[in-house]
C-alpha cells in the first residue's frame, strides 16, 4: 500500500517508454557506436591490429596496396584502436550499426604510404655517416 | 513423509544467470541444498597468457556486466603497483565517479529484480526506470552503457568537463528523490516485510565464519567494506560502512538501499574534490612480481592475483569474486527455510554466476 502515490502518479504521467520505431532517442555526443576507417588518410600501419583486445581487425599490406579488414561482429566498441591511430583515420559514430543477419567482413583498400626515396630515410642516412 | 528432491535453476524465472541447487525437501521444508556451478564458464584467467596486459583491461570487464568498471579498476591498481607507478589525482577520483555509478545502477538493478522475486511488479519496474538515468550518465560520460572502458593502467582515458559535471549533480538530485520516495515501500511495507523479515537469518558469526562478503557481510553486523582500504580516491572522501544487524533478507535489501544513496553522496563529494590535473601517468616497463589488490565491488569484495614475468604478457590473473565467496552462506541458511521462500533468499545473495565462473 506504500507503493500507491507512486503509482497513481505514474498513472496520470507520461509514459516512460518511447514508440521506438518511430521515436527514436538522439544519441549522446560521446556514444561510441560503428568504427569508420578514413582509407585514404590511413597509412597500415598496425597499431590498431596489435592494441585491440577483440583481434576485430586485421591489417596486411601487398605490394601496391594495404588491406584493412574489420570484423564488426566482433568488434566490442571500446575504442582502443582510435586511441592508437597515429594519423587519426579512425573515429567512431555515435550509433551502432543496423541489425545484420548474415556474417559479414569489411575488407578497405587503399594506397600505401609513400617511402621517402632510399637516400632520404633516417636509417640510411646513419649508415652512411658511420 | 519421504524426501523429495526438487532442482532449483539453472534455468529458473527468478534467476538472472544460471546456478543450480539441489534441494532436498521434507513436506515444504528445505532440509538441505546443494549448489552445482558451471554453466557459463568462460576461461578468462587463461586469456593472460595470450594478450598482453594492455588489452587484458577489456577482457577482465568482461567478467561482469554490472560492475564492469570495478574490476578493471581493481586490474589497473593492481598493474601499477607492480610496475610502481600512481595514477593522477584527477584519474583516482573520476575513477571514484564512475565505480559509484556502477554500485548505485547494480543496486537498483538488484533492488529491482529482489522485488521481482517475490513479485512486486510495480516496484520493480519503478526502480528500474530510476536506473534508466543513471545508465544515461554513464553513456553520457563515457560512451557505454554498461562496459564503460575508462580505465587504462595509469588512470582513465576520459575526462568530464565542468558542463557533465553539473549535469550528473543535477541528474542525481532527481535520482535520489525518486530513490528516497521508494524507502518507505522497500523497507516497511507489508509484503515486503511479511516475505523478507525473519527469512533467511544468517548471525554474525555465521557470517564471519563462513566467509561471506558484501552487502551480505554487513546486513549480518560486521562493518568490513574494501572502500576502508582507501584504494583510488576513497582516501579523500567521508565513508562509513553501512551495517545492519538483523541479517535476515530485509537486512540485506536495507543496506543494498541505503548504500545506494551512499554512492549518491560519494559521487558528489568526489566530483567537488574534482581539481584539474593530468589524466593518466606515463607507463614505462613490463610488469613483474605478484601483487594482490582488493576493492568493493556492489556484491562485496572482489581480490585480483596478478603474476607478471617481465614481458607484456601475465603468467597468472586469478579472479576471486564475491559471489564466489557468497555461496556457502547461502548453501546454510537455505535449510529449514519453506520452499516458496528459496527464490527470495537465492537472489538476497545478489548471485552474480558469470563473476563467479569466469
Amino acid at each position: 500500500m506504500k507503493m500507491l502515490p507512486t503509482v497513481i502518479a505514474n498513472l496520470f504521467s507520461k509514459p516512460a517508454t518511447r514508440n521506438y520505431p518511430f521515436f527514436v532517442r538522439e544519441p549522446f555526443e560521446h556514444a561510441r557506436g560503428e568504427l569508420i576507417n578514413d582509407i585514404e588518410r590511413c597509412i597500415f600501419c598496425g597499431a590498431c591490429a596489435r592494441k585491440c583486445p577483440s583481434q576485430c581487425l586485421t591489417v596486411t599490406k601487398d605490394k601496391t596496396e594495404g588491406i584493412w579488414t574489420l570484423e564488426f561482429f566482433a568488434c566490442v566498441g571500446c575504442g582502443v584502436c582510435v586511441d592508437v591511430c597515429p594519423v587519426n583515420c579512425l573515429s567512431q559514430k555515435t550509433t551502432h550499426r543496423p541489425v545484420a543477419v548474415e556474417r559479414a567482413v569489411i575488407t578497405l583498400r587503399g594506397k600505401l604510404p609513400e617511402r621517402p626515396a632510399k637516400k632520404d630515410r633516417p636509417d640510411s642516412i646513419e649508415k652512411t655517416a658511420e | 513423509m519421504a524426501r523429495t528432491v526438487i532442482p532449483f535453476g539453472p534455468q529458473h524465472p527468478v534467476l538472472p544467470e544460471p546456478i543450480h541447487l539441489s534441494l532436498v525437501l521434507e513436506d515444504e521444508k528445505v532440509v538441505e541444498a546443494l549448489p552445482t556451478l558451471g554453466y557459463v564458464h568462460r576461461g578468462l584467467e587463461m586469456l593472460a597468457v595470450k594478450r598482453d596486459y594492455n588489452q587484458m583491461i577489456q577482457i577482465v570487464e568482461r567478467v561482469c556486466g554490472i560492475c564492469s568498471m570495478i574490476h578493471s579498476l581493481c586490474y589497473c591498481q593492481g598493474i601499477e603497483e607492480m610496475l610502481g607507478i600512481e595514477a593522477p589525482r584527477r584519474a583516482r577520483m573520476l575513477r571514484v565517479v564512475w565505480s559509484e555509478l556502477h554500485r548505485l545502477h547494480s543496486h537498483l538493478l538488484w533492488l529491482g529484480l529482489f522485488a521481482d522475486s517475490f513479485g512486486f511488479e510495480s516496484l520493480f519496474m519503478q526502480l528500474w526506470k530510476i536506473r534508466e538515468r543513471v545508465m544515461d550518465l554513464n553513456e553520457a560520460t563515457t560512451g557505454n552503457r554498461v562496459i564503460v572502458s575508462v580505465n587504462v593502467v595509469g588512470g582513465v582515458r576520459t575526462d568530464l568537463d565542468e558542463a557533465q559535471v553539473r549535469w550528473i549533480k543535477d541528474t542525481l538530485v532527481e535520482v535520489e528523490a525518486s530513490i528516497r520516495s521508494l524507502q518507505s515501500t522497500i523497507m516497511n511495507d507489508t509484503t515486503v516485510c511479511k516475505r523478507t523479515k525473519g527469512v533467511g537469518v544468517l548471525t554474525k558469526q555465521a557470517a564471519y565464519d563462513l566467509g561471506a562478503a558484501g552487502p551480505m557481510l554487513r546486513g549480518s553486523g560486521v562493518a568490513q567494506d574494501m572502500r576502508q582500504l582507501k584504494y583510488a580516491g576513497f582516501d579523500e572522501l567521508a565513508f562509513e560502512p553501512v551495517v545492519e544487524t538483523a541479517g535476515d533478507c530485509w537486512a540485506r535489501s536495507t543496506v543494498r538501499f541505503r548504500e545506494s544513496l551512499q554512492s549518491i553522496d560519494l559521487v558528489r563529494q568526489a566530483l567537488d574534490k574534482l581539481a584539474p590535473g593530468d589524466l593518466a601517468v606515463k607507463v614505462k616497463g613490463k610488469p613483474e612480481g605478484e601483487v594482490i589488490t582488493r576493492v568493493e565491488q556492489p556484491r562485496g569484495e572482489c581480490l585480483y592475483y596478478l603474476k607478471g614475468n617481465g614481458s607484456t604478457f601475465l603468467e597468472r590473473v586469478r579472479i576471486r569474486t564475491p559471489t564466489f565467496a557468497n555461496i556457502p552462506p547461502l548453501a546454510a541458511i537455505l535449510p529449514g527455510l519453506d520452499f516458496a521462500d528459496v527464490p527470495v533468499v537465492v537472489l538476497s545473495i545478489d548471485p552474480c554466476i558469470s563473476c563467479t565462473e569466469r
